[in-house]
Protein backbone atom coordinates (compact mmCIF):
# COMPACT_ATOMS: atom_id res chain seq x y z
CA UNK A 1 0.00 0.00 0.00
CA UNK A 2 1.25 3.37 -0.89
CA UNK A 3 0.77 6.01 1.51
CA UNK A 4 0.56 9.77 0.16
CA UNK A 5 2.71 12.05 1.56
CA UNK A 6 1.43 15.58 2.36
CA UNK A 7 2.54 18.54 1.32
CA UNK A 8 2.30 21.84 2.51
CA UNK A 9 0.29 22.66 -1.23
CA UNK A 10 -2.85 21.38 -3.10
CA UNK A 11 -3.89 22.36 -6.23
CA UNK A 12 -7.35 21.62 -7.85
CA UNK A 13 -8.45 22.54 -11.07
CA UNK A 14 -12.15 21.97 -12.96
CA UNK A 15 -13.66 23.61 -15.98
CA UNK A 16 -17.27 24.45 -15.54
CA UNK A 17 -19.62 25.88 -17.68
CA UNK A 18 -20.72 28.72 -15.99
CA UNK A 19 -19.87 32.51 -15.90
CA UNK A 20 -17.33 33.71 -12.94
CA UNK A 21 -20.39 35.14 -11.11
CA UNK A 22 -22.12 32.23 -11.13
CA UNK A 23 -19.28 30.33 -9.23
CA UNK A 24 -18.37 33.30 -7.27
CA UNK A 25 -22.02 32.96 -6.06
CA UNK A 26 -21.84 29.17 -5.86
CA UNK A 27 -18.60 29.56 -3.94
CA UNK A 28 -19.83 32.34 -1.48
CA UNK A 29 -23.65 31.88 -1.39
CA UNK A 30 -24.75 29.30 1.98
CA UNK A 31 -28.03 28.37 -0.50
CA UNK A 32 -25.47 26.98 -2.92
CA UNK A 33 -22.77 25.24 -0.85
CA UNK A 34 -25.88 23.45 0.32
CA UNK A 35 -25.87 21.70 -2.49
CA UNK A 36 -22.48 20.44 -2.96
CA UNK A 37 -20.15 21.12 0.46
CA UNK A 38 -21.10 17.95 2.67
CA UNK A 39 -24.56 20.35 3.22
CA UNK A 40 -22.78 23.13 4.57
CA UNK A 41 -23.77 26.35 4.50
CA UNK A 42 -21.19 28.97 3.89
CA UNK A 43 -20.82 32.46 5.02
CA UNK A 44 -18.22 35.00 4.05
CA UNK A 45 -17.80 38.54 5.51
CA UNK A 46 -16.20 39.57 2.00
CA UNK A 47 -13.58 41.97 3.64
CA UNK A 48 -10.46 41.57 4.62
CA UNK A 49 -10.22 40.51 7.89
CA UNK A 50 -13.80 39.39 7.85
CA UNK A 51 -15.32 36.19 9.32
CA UNK A 52 -15.44 33.03 7.25
CA UNK A 53 -18.25 30.50 8.68
CA UNK A 54 -19.06 27.01 7.52
CA UNK A 55 -21.77 25.33 9.23
CA UNK A 56 -23.28 21.77 9.48
CA UNK A 57 -26.14 21.38 7.22
CA UNK A 58 -28.83 20.32 10.31
CA UNK A 59 -27.31 22.83 12.80
CA UNK A 60 -25.57 25.74 13.93
CA UNK A 61 -22.45 23.54 14.63
CA UNK A 62 -19.07 25.65 13.30
CA UNK A 63 -17.51 22.89 10.71
CA UNK A 64 -14.56 25.31 9.28
CA UNK A 65 -14.20 28.75 9.68
CA UNK A 66 -11.02 31.12 8.87
CA UNK A 67 -10.64 34.87 8.15
CA UNK A 68 -11.11 36.58 4.62
CA UNK A 69 -7.79 37.89 3.51
CA UNK A 70 -8.61 39.09 0.09
CA UNK A 71 -11.87 39.49 -2.06
CA UNK A 72 -12.04 40.02 -5.70
CA UNK A 73 -15.70 38.93 -6.86
CA UNK A 74 -16.09 37.30 -9.50
CA UNK A 75 -12.08 36.46 -9.63
CA UNK A 76 -10.24 35.58 -6.62
CA UNK A 77 -10.99 35.14 -2.95
CA UNK A 78 -8.32 34.03 -0.11
CA UNK A 79 -9.02 32.61 3.51
CA UNK A 80 -7.44 30.81 6.32
CA UNK A 81 -8.98 26.93 6.99
CA UNK A 82 -9.55 25.64 10.07
CA UNK A 83 -11.26 23.00 10.70
CA UNK A 84 -13.69 22.31 14.02
CA UNK A 85 -15.17 19.06 13.41
CA UNK A 86 -12.66 17.00 14.26
CA UNK A 87 -11.07 17.78 17.80
CA UNK A 88 -7.32 16.70 16.62
CA UNK A 89 -7.66 18.75 13.07
CA UNK A 90 -8.60 21.64 15.47
CA UNK A 91 -5.68 21.78 17.33
CA UNK A 92 -3.66 22.31 14.04
CA UNK A 93 -2.65 25.72 12.97
CA UNK A 94 -4.93 27.72 10.38
CA UNK A 95 -4.32 26.45 6.88
CA UNK A 96 -5.14 28.67 3.84
CA UNK A 97 -7.29 28.27 0.94
CA UNK A 98 -7.50 30.43 -2.60
CA UNK A 99 -10.33 30.03 -4.79
CA UNK A 100 -9.24 31.39 -8.45
CA UNK A 101 -11.69 31.97 -11.60
CA UNK A 102 -10.82 32.92 -14.87
CA UNK A 103 -12.95 33.13 -17.76
CA UNK A 104 -12.12 31.04 -20.54
CA UNK A 105 -13.10 30.81 -24.40
CA UNK A 106 -17.05 29.07 -25.00
CA UNK A 107 -18.26 29.70 -21.54
CA UNK A 108 -16.60 28.02 -20.15
CA UNK A 109 -14.97 29.39 -16.72
CA UNK A 110 -11.46 27.57 -14.87
CA UNK A 111 -11.82 27.12 -11.59
CA UNK A 112 -8.58 26.64 -9.17
CA UNK A 113 -8.51 25.83 -5.51
CA UNK A 114 -4.77 26.14 -3.74
CA UNK A 115 -5.25 24.85 -0.32
CA UNK A 116 -1.66 25.41 1.12
CA UNK A 117 0.14 26.43 4.77
CA UNK A 118 -0.37 23.11 5.10
CA UNK A 119 2.66 22.32 6.86
CA UNK A 120 1.66 22.11 10.53
CA UNK A 121 -1.66 20.90 9.78
CA UNK A 122 -0.74 17.12 8.38
CA UNK A 123 -4.25 15.65 9.57
CA UNK A 124 -6.05 18.47 7.72
CA UNK A 125 -3.85 18.06 4.76
CA UNK A 126 -4.60 14.43 4.80
CA UNK A 127 -8.57 14.77 5.03
CA UNK A 128 -8.87 17.77 2.51
CA UNK A 129 -6.90 15.70 -0.48
CA UNK A 130 -9.96 13.89 -1.24
CA UNK A 131 -12.35 16.13 -0.57
CA UNK A 132 -12.11 19.21 -3.08
CA UNK A 133 -12.33 16.05 -5.97
CA UNK A 134 -15.08 15.83 -4.60
CA UNK A 135 -16.41 19.13 -3.78
CA UNK A 136 -15.24 20.51 -7.21
CA UNK A 137 -17.41 17.76 -9.60
CA UNK A 138 -20.25 18.10 -7.35
CA UNK A 139 -19.90 22.08 -8.12
CA UNK A 140 -19.40 21.32 -11.72
CA UNK A 141 -22.66 19.26 -11.72
CA UNK A 142 -24.69 21.50 -10.47
CA UNK A 143 -23.66 24.94 -12.12
CA UNK A 144 -24.16 22.81 -15.35
CA UNK A 145 -27.08 20.75 -14.52
CA UNK A 146 -28.93 22.69 -12.27
CA UNK A 147 -28.95 19.68 -9.86
CA UNK A 148 -27.03 17.98 -6.87
CA UNK A 149 -25.03 14.74 -7.59
CA UNK A 150 -26.57 12.40 -6.31
CA UNK B 1 -3.89 26.04 -24.17
CA UNK B 2 -6.37 23.17 -22.39
CA UNK B 3 -9.16 22.39 -24.21
CA UNK B 4 -12.28 22.02 -21.84
CA UNK B 5 -14.43 19.51 -20.53
CA UNK B 6 -12.98 16.37 -22.53
CA UNK B 7 -13.21 12.43 -21.44
CA UNK B 8 -11.37 11.97 -24.48
CA UNK B 9 -8.31 13.50 -23.25
CA UNK B 10 -8.48 11.83 -19.83
CA UNK B 11 -8.69 8.84 -21.06
CA UNK B 12 -5.91 8.95 -23.87
CA UNK B 13 -3.59 10.81 -20.99
CA UNK B 14 -4.59 7.98 -18.66
CA UNK B 15 -3.97 4.86 -21.73
CA UNK B 16 0.05 5.43 -21.17
CA UNK B 17 2.05 3.48 -18.13
CA UNK B 18 4.74 6.14 -18.15
CA UNK B 19 2.08 8.95 -17.81
CA UNK B 20 0.39 7.23 -15.35
CA UNK B 21 3.82 5.97 -13.37
CA UNK B 22 4.22 10.29 -13.41
CA UNK B 23 0.66 10.62 -11.67
CA UNK B 24 1.71 7.91 -8.98
CA UNK B 25 4.96 9.92 -8.19
CA UNK B 26 3.05 13.20 -8.14
CA UNK B 27 0.18 11.26 -5.86
CA UNK B 28 3.28 10.10 -3.52
CA UNK B 29 4.97 13.73 -3.34
CA UNK B 30 2.93 16.63 -5.02
CA UNK B 31 4.72 19.72 -6.38
CA UNK B 32 7.48 18.50 -7.85
CA UNK B 33 10.20 20.09 -10.80
CA UNK B 34 10.48 18.55 -14.58
CA UNK B 35 14.23 17.58 -13.56
CA UNK B 36 13.14 15.64 -10.29
CA UNK B 37 10.31 13.59 -11.95
CA UNK B 38 12.75 13.19 -15.25
CA UNK B 39 15.21 11.85 -12.51
CA UNK B 40 12.74 9.03 -11.99
CA UNK B 41 12.06 8.11 -15.64
CA UNK B 42 14.11 6.04 -18.40
CA UNK B 43 14.10 8.85 -20.96
CA UNK B 44 15.41 11.78 -21.97
CA UNK B 45 14.15 15.27 -20.58
CA UNK B 46 12.10 16.02 -23.84
CA UNK B 47 10.00 12.49 -23.74
CA UNK B 48 9.23 13.48 -20.11
CA UNK B 49 8.44 16.51 -21.03
CA UNK B 50 6.12 15.42 -23.91
CA UNK B 51 4.55 13.24 -21.34
CA UNK B 52 3.71 15.75 -18.94
CA UNK B 53 2.40 18.56 -21.58
CA UNK B 54 -0.18 15.66 -22.37
CA UNK B 55 -0.63 15.41 -18.69
CA UNK B 56 -1.82 19.20 -18.63
CA UNK B 57 -3.51 19.12 -21.47
CA UNK B 58 -6.07 16.59 -20.29
CA UNK B 59 -5.87 18.43 -16.72
CA UNK B 60 -4.19 15.71 -14.76
CA UNK B 61 -1.67 18.13 -13.92
CA UNK B 62 -1.72 21.55 -12.78
CA UNK B 63 1.57 23.69 -13.06
CA UNK B 64 2.47 26.61 -10.31
CA UNK B 65 5.17 28.77 -10.73
CA UNK B 66 7.28 28.99 -7.57
CA UNK B 67 10.09 32.13 -8.48
CA UNK B 68 11.55 30.80 -11.22
CA UNK B 69 10.93 27.10 -10.75
CA UNK B 70 7.81 25.36 -12.61
CA UNK B 71 6.25 22.99 -10.00
CA UNK B 72 3.86 19.96 -11.22
CA UNK B 73 1.05 18.85 -8.99
CA UNK B 74 -1.80 16.35 -9.42
CA UNK B 75 -4.97 17.42 -10.49
CA UNK B 76 -7.58 14.35 -9.45
CA UNK B 77 -10.65 16.19 -10.07
CA UNK B 78 -10.63 14.69 -14.08
CA UNK B 79 -10.40 11.42 -12.57
CA UNK B 80 -13.09 12.45 -10.13
CA UNK B 81 -15.19 13.28 -12.99
CA UNK B 82 -14.90 10.17 -14.77
CA UNK B 83 -15.52 8.32 -11.53
CA UNK B 84 -19.36 10.12 -11.28
CA UNK B 85 -19.57 10.11 -14.99
CA UNK B 86 -19.21 7.06 -16.02
CA UNK B 87 -17.71 4.29 -13.12
CA UNK B 88 -21.00 5.51 -10.64
CA UNK B 89 -22.98 5.00 -13.44
CA UNK B 90 -22.63 1.03 -14.61
CA UNK B 91 -21.93 0.20 -10.68
CA UNK B 92 -25.22 1.89 -9.84
CA UNK B 93 -26.63 -0.64 -12.17
CA UNK B 94 -25.35 -3.32 -11.08
CA UNK B 95 -26.31 -2.67 -7.76
CA UNK B 96 -29.86 -1.70 -8.30
CA UNK B 97 -29.83 -5.17 -10.36
CA UNK B 98 -29.02 -6.86 -7.46
CA UNK B 99 -31.47 -5.73 -5.27
CA UNK B 100 -34.34 -5.99 -8.34
CA UNK B 101 -33.78 -9.57 -7.70
CA UNK B 102 -33.54 -9.57 -3.75
CA UNK B 103 -37.20 -8.51 -3.94
CA UNK B 104 -38.37 -10.84 -6.58
CA UNK B 105 -36.70 -13.71 -5.00
CA UNK B 106 -38.28 -12.62 -1.58
CA UNK B 107 -41.50 -12.32 -3.44
CA UNK B 108 -41.52 -15.84 -4.93
CA UNK B 109 -40.42 -16.74 -1.70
Amino acid sequence: MTTITETAMQVYQVFIKASPEQIWDAITKPEFTQKYLYGTRSQYDLRPGGKFISLAGDSEDVMVDGEVQESDPPRKLVHTWLVHYDPEMATEQASRVTWEIEPQDGGFAKLTVVHDQLEASPRTAATVAGGWSFVLSGLKTLLETGKPLT
Amino acid sequence: MCRVDDDDLVFRALADPTRRLLLDRLFERDGRTLTELESQLEMTRFGAMKHLRVLEEAGLVATRKEGRTKLHYLNPVPIRLIHDRWIDKYTERHVSALADLKTKLEETG
